[in-house]
C-alpha cells in the first residue's frame, strides 16, 4: 500500500517531466538467490553474406554481358533475370540496390558523419563499369526491378517519338532531385518511392500498393516504365552505355537492311537508317544549333534562378527545417497547436536559437543545390534539343546505344542471326 | 565524297569516345576512391536512440513489417522490481495483479513472475511486442526507465531509408554498425561512427 501512495505521489511529480535519468526505485537486494537475466542481443545475419551478395552481383554481371554479346541468347538471358528477380528481389528483401545506392553515395559526399558500407559503393560501381565496356546489360539481366516489369510485358505498344524524347527527361529530374535531398541529409527519395520494394517483402502500404500496382499495370502495355521514363540509376548508366567499348548488335554481322527487326523492340530503342539526302538540300538543322547554343546560357540561368525559388518548399523535407517552421510559428503565436515533432524538440531542451540556425544553414545548402538542379537540367533539356537538331547519317539499323537494354529480343528477327544458329549447328547454307 | 572522308570521321569519333569513355571509367574511381575513404567494412544498420525516443507509438505502425522489428527491451540491471509496474499496469488500475484490465500492454507481451516478497520480475515476449511503446513510456514515466525500444536486428530487413525513421518526430533514428548494433539504456555508448538520421547539420 506504500509503494501505492508514492507510485499516486510520483504521478504528479514526474507527469510533467520527459525521462528520467535517475533511478527512482534503488535495485533490490534478492535474498532468494535470484540471478538477474543479461540482456538479449540478436545480431543481422553475418557481414560475409554481403560479400556473398557482391560476389553474386559481379558474376551476374558478367554473365549477363557474356550471354549479351558473345553467345546471342535471349533465353539465357532470360533466365539469368528470373533468378536476379528471385535472389536480389525476393531472397534479399530488395536492399541495397544500384538505384539506391546514389543516395548511399551522395551522402557521404556531403556529410562527413555518414558511414558508407563497402557493400554500398560496390553495388553503385560495379554496374556502371560494366556499362562502360558492354552497354546496360545490368538491366538486361540482373536488376530485380527490370525484371519484374520485364515479365509483365505482354501487349507492348508504341509510342509516339515526341511522348518518349519528353517522358524521358523524367529520370533527369528525379535523379537531380534523388542527389538533392541526399546530399542535404533531407530523406532517400527513391527509396522511399520504390514501387516494387512491396512486392519483394510481401507488404504495403495502401498507397504505395496502388502506386505499384498501377506501374505493374501500366507494364503491361508500355514496356518497363520505370526503368525508362523513372529509373534515375538508369540516367547515369545510359551516360555510360553511351561510351561504351562494345555493345549488344542486332545482327552477328552485318545489318542487310531488310527492316525486320524494326518493330521487335518494346522499348522503342531502335535507330532505323535515316533517310537519303540529296546534295544542295538546305540544312535547318544549321541554324537551330547555333540558336540553341546561344540559349544555352541563359536557359542555365534561368533553371537555376526558377529552382532555387523552389529551395524553400523543397527544403520542408529536411527534419530540421520542418521542426524550426513549427517552433517558430508557436513561438510567435500564429498557432497554438503543437504537433508530436515540436514537442519532441522541447523535450530535447536545445535552444530555438540554436535549430534556427541549423535550419538556415540546411536551407541555404538547399539553395545552392536547387540553383545546381536547374542548371543540371537546363543543360539536359538543351543537349537533348541539341542532339535533335544534329544529322548523322546512319545506314543500318542498330541499337540506340543509350536506350538499349541489351534484352535480346531483337535477336531472332534478323536473318543473319538465323544462319549463325544454323552455322553453329553444322547445317551450310550453301548446299 | 562523304566516302572518302568516312575513316579519317570514324577515326575522329572514336577517339573522342574512347577519350570520354577513360574520363568517364577515372570519375567512376573517383567517387568510389572517395566514397572508399569514408567506408566501413561491415554493413551499418538502423537503431533507436532511446535517450531521443519520446514513445510516440508511430514505430508499431510505420514499419515496412507487421509485427514491427521494433521491440520493447527490459535492461533488468535497472530494474526496480516494484509490485505495482508503471510499465505493466494501467494507470489507476486498484488491483496489481495480471488480470488483462489491470495491463497496460494491448497484446498482453509482458509476463510478470514473482521473485521474492516485494519484487517482481518484468519479461518481454518478443514475439507477441508489436513496439507501440506504451510500457515504455509507462516505465519512463513512473519508474526507473528500463524498458525502451530496440530494433531486433534477426528481423530488421533493414531497408536503405528506413520508414520509422522518416515519420520519426523526435530524429531518434541512427545509424550503427552491424557488429555493435544496439544502444542499449544502462550500458556504456562506444559507437563513434553512429550518425543521426538527418546528418551533420
Amino acid at each position: 500500500m506504500k509503494k501505492n501512495i508514492l507510485f499516486i505521489l510520483l504521478i504528479f511529480i514526474f507527469i510533467t517531466e520527459s525521462y528520467p535519468q535517475i533511478q527512482r526505485f534503488p535495485k533490490p537486494d534478492f535474498e532468494s538467490g535470484y540471478t538477474q537475466p543479461g540482456p538479449v542481443k540478436t545480431y543481422p545475419r553475418s557481414v560475409s553474406w554481403e560479400y556473398v551478395d557482391v560476389a553474386v552481383l559481379l558474376i551476374a554481371l558478367f554473365l549477363s554481358s557474356y550471354f549479351a554479346l558473345k553467345k546471342r541468347s535471349r533465353k539465357y538471358i532470360f533466365s539469368l533475370m528470373i533468378f536476379s528477380l528471385i535472389y536480389f528481389g525476393f531472397f534479399r528483401k530488395g536492399c541495397v540496390c544500384a538505384i539506391g545506392s546514389i543516395q548511399n553515395i551522395s551522402l557521404a559526399f556531403f556529410d562527413k558523419t555518414y558511414v558508407v558500407p563497402l557493400v554500398v559503393i560496390a553495388f553503385f560501381t560495379l554496374p556502371l563499369i560494366f556499362a562502360l565496356f558492354f552497354g546496360r546489360t545490368f538491366c538486361a539481366g540482373v536488376c530485380p526491378l527490370g525484371a519484374i516489369q520485364d515479365l509483365v510485358i505482354l501487349k507492348p505498344q508504341k509510342q509516339s517519338n515526341r511522348l518518349n524524347h519528353v517522358l524521358g527527361l523524367i529520370p533527369y529530374l528525379y535523379l537531380g532531385l534523388a542527389v538533392l535531398f541526399a546530399a542535404t541529409g533531407a530523406e532517400f527519395l527513391i527509396c522511399r518511392y520504390d514501387p516494387f520494394i512491396g512486392f519483394f517483402r510481401f507488404g504495403f502500404n495502401q498507397n504505395m500498393f496502388i502506386f505499384s500496382t498501377a506501374v505493374l499495370l501500366l507494364g503491361v502495355f508500355i514496356a518497363r516504365p520505370y526503368c525508362r521514363f523513372l529509373c534515375p540509376y538508369g540516367v547515369l548508366l545510359k551516360w555510360a552505355s553511351v561510351l561504351s567499348k562494345r555493345h549488344v548488335t542486332i545482327t552477328p554481322d552485318e545489318c542487310i537492311q531488310c527492316h525486320l527487326c524494326a518493330d521487335s523492340c518494346p522499348f522503342d530503342a531502335i535507330n532505323t537508317p535515316t533517310p537519303e539526302r540529296y546534295p544542295g538540300e538546305p540544312d535547318k538543322g544549321k541554324r537551330q544549333l547555333i540558336l540553341l547554343l546561344l540559349l544555352l546560357p541563359l536557359m542555365i540561368v534561368t533553371g537555376g534562378w526558377a529552382f532555387s525559388k523552389l529551395s524553400v518548399p523543397l527544403s520542408r523535407n529536411h527534419y530540421i527545417v520542418k521542426v524550426a517552421e513549427q517552433i517558430r510559428l508557436e513561438d510567435t503565436g500564429q498557432t497554438t497547436i503543437t504537433t508530436e515533432f515540436s514537442e519532441a524538440f522541447r523535450g530535447t531542451g536545445m535552444p530555438t536559437a540554436e535549430l534556427y540556425n541549423r535550419a538556415a544553414l540546411v536551407q541555404s545548402r538547399f539553395k545552392t543545390g536547387s540553383w545546381i538542379l536547374g542548371a543540371f537540367l537546363a543543360v539536359v533539356i538543351m543537349s537533348k534539343l541539341i542532339n535533335l537538331t544534329l544529322w548523322r547519317r546512319r545506314l543500318d539499323y542498330e541499337p540506340d546505344k543509350g536506350a538499349c537494354l541489351s534484352c535480346g529480343r531483337c535477336f531472332k528477327y534478323c536473318p543473319k542471326e538465323h544462319e549463325r544458329l544454323l552455322e553453329l549447328k553444322g547445317v551450310s547454307l550453301l548446299e | 565524297m562523304p566516302e572518302d572522308k568516312s575513316p579519317k570521321y570514324h577515326d575522329r569519333r572514336s577517339f573522342i569516345k574512347n577519350g570520354l569513355n577513360t574520363t568517364a571509367a577515372l570519375a567512376l574511381g573517383g567517387i568510389a576512391g572517395f566514397t572508399i575513404t569514408r567506408s566501413t567494412k561491415g554493413d551499418m544498420v538502423w537503431q533507436i536512440d532511446p535517450d531521443k525516443c519520446i514513445q510516440c507509438e508511430k514505430c508499431a505502425i510505420n514499419c515496412v513489417l507487421y509485427p514491427s522489428a521494433v521491440k520493447c527491451v527490459h535492461a533488468y540491471a535497472m530494474c526496480g522490481y516494484c509490485k505495482l509496474c508503471g510499465g505493466y499496469h494501467q494507470p489507476g488500475t486498484k488491483r496489481l495483479d495480471t488480470a488483462a484490465e489491470s495491463q497496460l500492454c494491448p497484446t498482453n507481451a509482458i509476463k510478470r513472475t514473482f521473485v521474492e516478497n516485494p519484487y517482481f520480475e518484468y519479461t518481454i515476449d518478443e514475439k507477441l511486442c508489436i513496439g507501440c511503446a506504451k510500457c515504455v513510456k509507462g516505465c519512463g514515466s513512473f519508474g526507473n526507465g528500463s524498458l525502451f525500444l530496440q530494433v531486433r536486428h534477426d528481423i530488421c530487413v533493414n531497408c536503405n531509408e528506413c520508414n520509422i525513421a522518416l515519420n520519426c518526430p523526435a530524429d531518434a533514428w541512427v545509424r550503427v554498425p552491424a557488429d555493435n548494433p544496439y544502444l542499449f539504456r544502462g550500458e556504456v555508448r562506444e559507437s563513434p561512427t553512429a550518425t543521426s538520421e538527418s546528418g551533420d547539420v
